[in-house]
């Protein structure tokens, strides 16, 4: 379904030094150190999987994501989802996907939900019988009817992670990317966001990868995990395997200690 | 179409807010009236500028804000396009199986800003009043065309300024010259200006191919019909401009952000 080999980028970052005097040099000289986002970082996943994506902050998470997403070119390597090279057929490619940065909005903030859904559908051109069936299937799983007529800007948190995910799922993509799902939510919302992942999983064969810094939702979603440091890849196999190696309890030391042996 | 869709989007937004939308539109017609009571009042005090009248300003002027209301309408999401690259929307552009030009117009249009076309057209009354000429079929095509170039022009312009922030990130002020800056400078006859800034705004950004040249047209000072069909320069104008923004495209997807 999805395989990376050796992918690399390196982005130009400006260097800065603080003050008004190197401000005003950075003017006119500026010098740039070369930062290796990604160091030839390959893996492979299958149709169906849950993979979850872990690493520090700065590690390449997400400029891997943008690299399968097609919305970035990499130096070098090769990537191919379903077939597609995401960068070169983005258009073609983008159809058959959905993308969910925890961050940042895809909805339009002063309408209902179900407005939004609807220019959706009409932007990925989802047959009304499909979108129907789409939306029925959301409904049900996360309960969608107690605010698809609220504009989303009255939406809660939570709420609106949902309505995101919900929204990337209309047009009945095979790879769903979720970078940093339940950042900000609490326990309920994440409880009800990681039952609606593995639920839709479930349901539609769905692949996903995803980003996190909750250990609890790869806990919850999938054993696959990618450890990702510094650009490379540095575990990829069972997440249970992290936890028997380690002598803590707690998730949070497990991973905690885990970056301190890839001293990261 | 989608582009009708989107268009629907930005209306039930726009609705939600209506004093905004209100006071916009006041201020935004504020705006035009006084600058073309400082063009009258300037006549009533000389008579005349260089060997142009009232009316032919105010004809040409009429033109200009026109199409430039039209443009500030309709290419608004290229106006304010830094935005979409500092916050990173323009990502979400990619995620989308669609034209990227397309679903920047889609983005954002500012209506109240057609109020300016409504007193462009008002203007134009008062011009076509003064001038008193017997007008041919011709002639009004002309200023239908000419307002129309003005449109497709100032928004190449607007995309040239987004295309720039594929590099800068932040937009440049230098080209709110051509933006504003050229919107002021072409609501007078080019012949007013040095000879640099009339080459300029003739074979660089063609703005006298708008409103100079079929102008000449409009108000009989020349008689050959191939002024009237300058305007069409202008609809060229636009292809250089969706190149370099493809260039630019490509440029932030192998750059990143």
């Amino acid at each position: 379904m999805i395989t990376l080999a050796n992918i690399h980028k390196t982005f130009k970052v400006a260097k800065r030094e603080k003050g008004t005097a190197a401000a005003l040099k950075s003017l006119f000289h500026r010098e740039y150190r070369r930062v290796h986002a990604l160091d030839g970082v390959s893996f492979h996943v299958d149709e169906g999987e849950i993979v979850g994506y872990i690493g520090p902050n700065g590690a390449g998470k997400s400029t891997s994501i943008k690299v399968m997403s097609g919305i970035l070119v990499p130096d070098s390597g090769t990537c191919g989802i379903m077939g597609y090279t995401p960068w070169k057929q983005r258009r073609e490619y983008v159809r058959h996907i959905g993308v969910v940065f925890g961050q940042r909005t895809q909805l339009w903030w002063d309408v209902p939900v179900s407005d939004s859904f609807d220019l959706l559908r009409d932007i990925y051109k989802v047959p009304q019988s499909e979108y129907r069936r789409n939306l029925d299937l959301l409904t049900e799983t996360i309960g969608l009817q107690d605010f698809i007529n609220t504009p989303l800007r009255q939406l809660s948190l939570g709420q609106r992670m949902r309505a995101e995910i919900a929204a990337s799922l209309l047009h009945s993509p095979k790879v769903l990317f979720l970078d940093e799902p339940t950042i900000g939510l609490d326990a309920p919302s994440k409880l009800a966001v990681r039952r609606f992942i593995k639920d839709i999983n479930a349901e539609t064969k769905l692949t996903v990868i995803l980003t996190t810094h909750d250990m609890n939702d790869i806990d919850a979603l999938t054993d696959r995990v990618v450890l990702i440091g510094k650009g490379k890849i540095l575990y990829d196999g069972a997440f249970s395997e992290i936890k028997n190696r380690s002598d803590h309890s707690a998730l949070e030391e497990v991973i905690a200690e885990l970056y301190r042996e890839y001293e990261l | 179409m989608i582009y009708f869709k989107y268009l629907r989007m930005v209306i039930r937004t726009m609705l939600q807010y209506r004093l905004n939308l209100l006071l916009t539109t006041i201020g935004q017609f504020a705006n035009v009236f006084f600058s073309f009571a400082g063009i009258y009042l300037l006549f009533e005090r000389f008579g005349r500028l260089d060997d142009w009248t009232f009316g032919e300003v105010a004809l040409c002027y009429g033109i200009v804000i026109a199409a430039w209301s039209l443009t500030e309408c309709f290419a608004r999401g290229f106006d304010v396009f830094q935005g979409s690259i500092r916050q990173g929307t323009f990502d979400r552009v990619l995620l989308r199986p669609r034209n990227t030009v397309l679903q920047i117009l889609g983005s954002n249009f500012e209506f109240p800003r057609l109020i300016k076309l409504v007193w462009a057209f008002a203007v134009l009354g008062i011009a076509v009043n003064n001038l008193n000429q017997v007008w041919s079929v011709l002639q009004v095509v002309t200023v239908c065309l000419m307002i129309a170039s003005g449109f497709l022009i100032f928004s190449g312009v607007f995309i040239l300024g987004a295309t720039v922030c594929f590099w800068t990130v932040e937009g440049l002020e230098v080209v709110n010259i051509f933006t504003d800056g050229g919107k002021e400078l072409a609501a007078y006859p080019l012949t007013i200006y040095s000879k640099s800034i009339r080459r300029f705004f003739t074979f660089i950004i063609p703005f006298g191919c708008f409103n100079y040249l079929p102008l000449m047209y409009v108000i009989g000072r020349v008689d050959d019909a191939l002024y009237a069909l300058t305007p069409l320069l202008g609809f060229v104008f636009l292809l250089p401009c969706l190149l370099l923004w493809r260039v630019g495209v490509r440029h932030y997807v192998s750059t990143g952000n």
